[in-house]
């Protein structure tokens, strides 16, 4: 029995509070939390592209990405959409209470790999939570990258998370922002028709100096490593993240196996090279 | 004839190997000893092992080593898999106050009549279970079990010789190989060193070489009596070719999703996670861990009801893949360990055998 405390509990959550929530559009919601050991909250770090296993006693628990990044520690960002038992419970929470929080798990973006390069951030939908990390990481060391271009569409505009946000950041000029909504109405201002179409706005590429990134629904993937391709960028300079069912998200259940490997410690993030040997993937 | 000669020499070879391996000694026990001897490793922990409980062999808690199946002829339904990551526990507890871990399944054993295919499987559960960071429940309960394996006979259905699992040199703490007239017996831990210590006056210490070769002897007569065989050594290429073969279509159209080959395969570990509230209570509970299946239909529906494994076919692939090319890590081992209960087991005969004969012939098996 003592034995056993040698080993680490590596699925026993903690503590953490919420500090803020506010809905992003219809059963989307933003959390921020943060856990309730302040040295804890201090010192969680993490990598743009990992997940949380978020817990709610005798609910469940469920994968969240991080959409928050680690250069602003102590608080940690989450987009949740409403879809089911968990997230219903959830979505009953209020500022201050209590949720349990284990991780960070998974690879992340590859950073290393970015470094010095262009980036295409390209993100359908929910896919904005997991970049909307690496992009403000990469905001806030700007001067590692090269030119940054963020493509982001949803469906209509109702459907379009963090429009303040994100349509601040195109005051921006160190960042080339495109929008575009698949039906537009007389509130929207930008691009319409689906993202694939906003890569015709882009300036001359440079394939070899220039990384993409790509995170949304399974139909979009497929579309965008087209563009991607066309531009001449190497397979294995595209990142994907994908979504598996996460039971345990440290490789042990086997929830997630995409072929031989486990998208919770091999993934969430891939390059497109390595995702050609799996032929279930898009 | 000549055949024969070689294969006894690779075998010779093999165990030579095998007696040199480091720290590994061999000891001698005359047969009315044992019971005496596992009698005595009750101090070590509670005895386990295969026995017959209502017509089915299964490994339990026993109250006497009488009781014990030990002949090595058959396998438990139900792998020994069950006794570090059981069927159902209780990880944590919750209150108002959070979670806390449940340890009480942890308990100090002796497993008694483990088979090497067992043990090696045993071994495969180990690269994921142990894999940083350590699942604890598993951890906890290898640490405290001791293993005692006992050779074994082959059934109709095993594949061990294929899997290079018949025989075992690391992952017990004793293994007694059962020669009829005497048992060799090997130390393969200290814990296993400890255990004969404390008994020397039932072992001894020369094993001759008439002994060895009536072992060698033994071996060969054992390797004639397999009637299956698979070339595991191509499968994995096979597998990578065959991606998008008929075969799969077949094999899917009868595949009932009922989940039996994955709760007896020895290398299955999946589960499912859910949890309870206390009946009497609204605020405390327990998180609990029960095996799943990727053959049930459910397994890989994400949120929004997008199924990436939607037909059978694809759930038989990512099952056979695991088994057959790697498992665990891209440079992994085969899943596999020969076993043979998928092929008892299967209601409609899918199994690594028909499944593998399938893919390199590309041909279905004929009704
Ligand atoms: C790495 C990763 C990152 C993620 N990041 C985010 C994120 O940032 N934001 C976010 O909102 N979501 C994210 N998700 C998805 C999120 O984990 C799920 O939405 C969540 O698990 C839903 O839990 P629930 O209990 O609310 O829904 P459930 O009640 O489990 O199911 C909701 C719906 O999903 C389907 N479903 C799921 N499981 C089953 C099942 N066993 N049987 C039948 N149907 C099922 C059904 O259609 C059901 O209606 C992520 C997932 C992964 C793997
Ligand atoms: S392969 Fe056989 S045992 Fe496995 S789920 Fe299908 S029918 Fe059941
Ligand atoms: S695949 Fe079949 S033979 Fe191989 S270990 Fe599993 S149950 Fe045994
Ligand atoms: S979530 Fe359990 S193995 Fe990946």
């Amino acid at each position: 029995m003592n034995i056993s405390k040698m080993h680490e509990n590596p699925y026993n959550p903690e503590p953490a509070r919420i500090v803020r929530h506010y809905d992003l559009i219809e059963d989307h919601r933003f959390f921020q939390i943060r856990h309730v050991d302040m040295n804890r909250a201090m010192s969680f770090t993490y990598n743009p592209g990992q997940f949380i296993m978020l817990s709610i006693p005798g609910v469940g628990e469920a994968p969240f990405s991080i959409s928050s990044t680690p250069s602003r520690p102590g608080i940690l960002e989450l987009g949740v959409r409403k879809v089911g038992t968990l997230t219903e419970s959830l979505f009953q929470k209020q500022d201050n209470d209590i949720i349990y929080i284990r991780g960070p798990y998974g690879n992340g973006y590859k950073i290393e790999q970015m470094e010095k390069k262009d980036l295409i951030i390209t993100a359908g939908g929910l896919g904005v939570i997991p970049l909307r990390s690496i992009l403000y990481y990469v905001l806030d060391n700007r001067d590692k990258f090269g030119r940054v271009f963020f493509l982001y569409g949803a469906g209509d505009s109702n459907q379009f998370l963090f429009r303040d946000e994100f349509f601040q950041l195109k005051a921006r000029n160190d960042l080339d922002c495109m929008y575009t909504v698949d039906k537009a109405d007389k509130t929207w201002t930008e691009s319409e028709g689906v993202v694939t179409k906003l890569f015709k706005n882009l300036p001359e590429i440079d394939p070899q100096n220039t990384i993409g990134l790509v995170t949304g629904p399974p139909v979009m993937y497929k579309f965008v490593i087209d563009e991607f391709l066309k531009l001449k960028i190497p397979k294995n300079m595209i990142q994907l993240s994908l979504e598996r069912r996460m039971k345990c998200g440290i490789g042990k259940c086997g929830h997630c196996a995409l072929d031989h490997l486990y998208t919770c410690i091999d993934g969430p993030v891939f390059t497109y090279w390595d995702t050609q040997h799996f032929r279930e993937l898009i | 004839m000549e055949k024969a000669l070689i294969e006894s020499s690779r075998n010779i070879a093999i165990h030579i190997a095998i007696l040199w391996v480091p720290n590994m000694r061999i000891l001698k026990m005359q047969p009315k000893f044992l019971d005496k001897f596992l009698e005595s490793l009750e101090k070590f922990g509670a005895l386990y092992g295969p026995v017959h409980r209502n017509g089915v062999m299964k490994y339990d808690r026993i109250e006497s080593v009488s009781e014990l199946d030990l002949s090595g002829h058959q396998l438990p339904m139900i792998p020994v898999k069950k006794l570090f990551n059981p069927k159902q526990f209780t990880m944590l507890h919750f209150n108002e106050k959070g979670f806390y871990p449940d340890y009480s399944m942890i308990e100090k054993r002796v497993i008694i009549g483990v088979h090497p295919c067992e043990i090696h499987g045993v071994l495969r559960l180990d690269e994921i279970f142990l894999n940083d960071p350590a699942d604890p429940y598993y951890a906890g309960l290898r640490d405290n079990s001791a293993i005692i394996g006992f050779s074994c006979w082959p059934t109709e259905s095993s594949l061990c010789k294929s899997a290079g699992t018949d025989i075992v040199d690391e992952g017990f703490d004793l293994f007694f190989m059962n020669l009829n007239e005497f048992y060799l017996v090997w130390v393969g831990s200290s814990r296993g060193y400890d255990m004969i210590h404390e008994r020397e006056e039932f072992f001894e210490q020369e094993v001759s070489h008439e002994d060895m070769r009536k072992y060698i002897e033994w071996r060969n007569k054992r390797n004639e009596v397999f009637k299956l065989e698979i070339d595991f050594g191509s499968m994995p290429d096979i597998m990578e070719l065959s991606h998008n073969s008929e075969v799969w279509d077949y094999f899917a159209e009868k595949c009932l999703s009922c989940g039996q080959c994955t709760m007896v395969c020895p290398t299955c570990n999946c589960y499912n996670v859910s949890d309870v509230f206390d009946v009497t209570n609204e605020t405390t509970g327990r998180r609990e861990r029960t095996w799943d299946s990727c053959m049930f239909v459910d397994y890989s529906l994400v949120a929004g009801g997008h199924n990436f494994r939607e037909s059978r076919a694809d759930r038989l692939k990512l099952w056979y893949t695991h088994k057959l090319k790697t498992f665990g890590s891209e440079y992994g081992r085969p899943g596999c360990i020969g076993c043979g209960r998928c092929v008892d087991t299967c209601p409609v005969d899918i199994n690594v055998v028909t499944v593998s004969q399938a893919l390199i012939s590309g041909e279905v098996p004929k009704e």
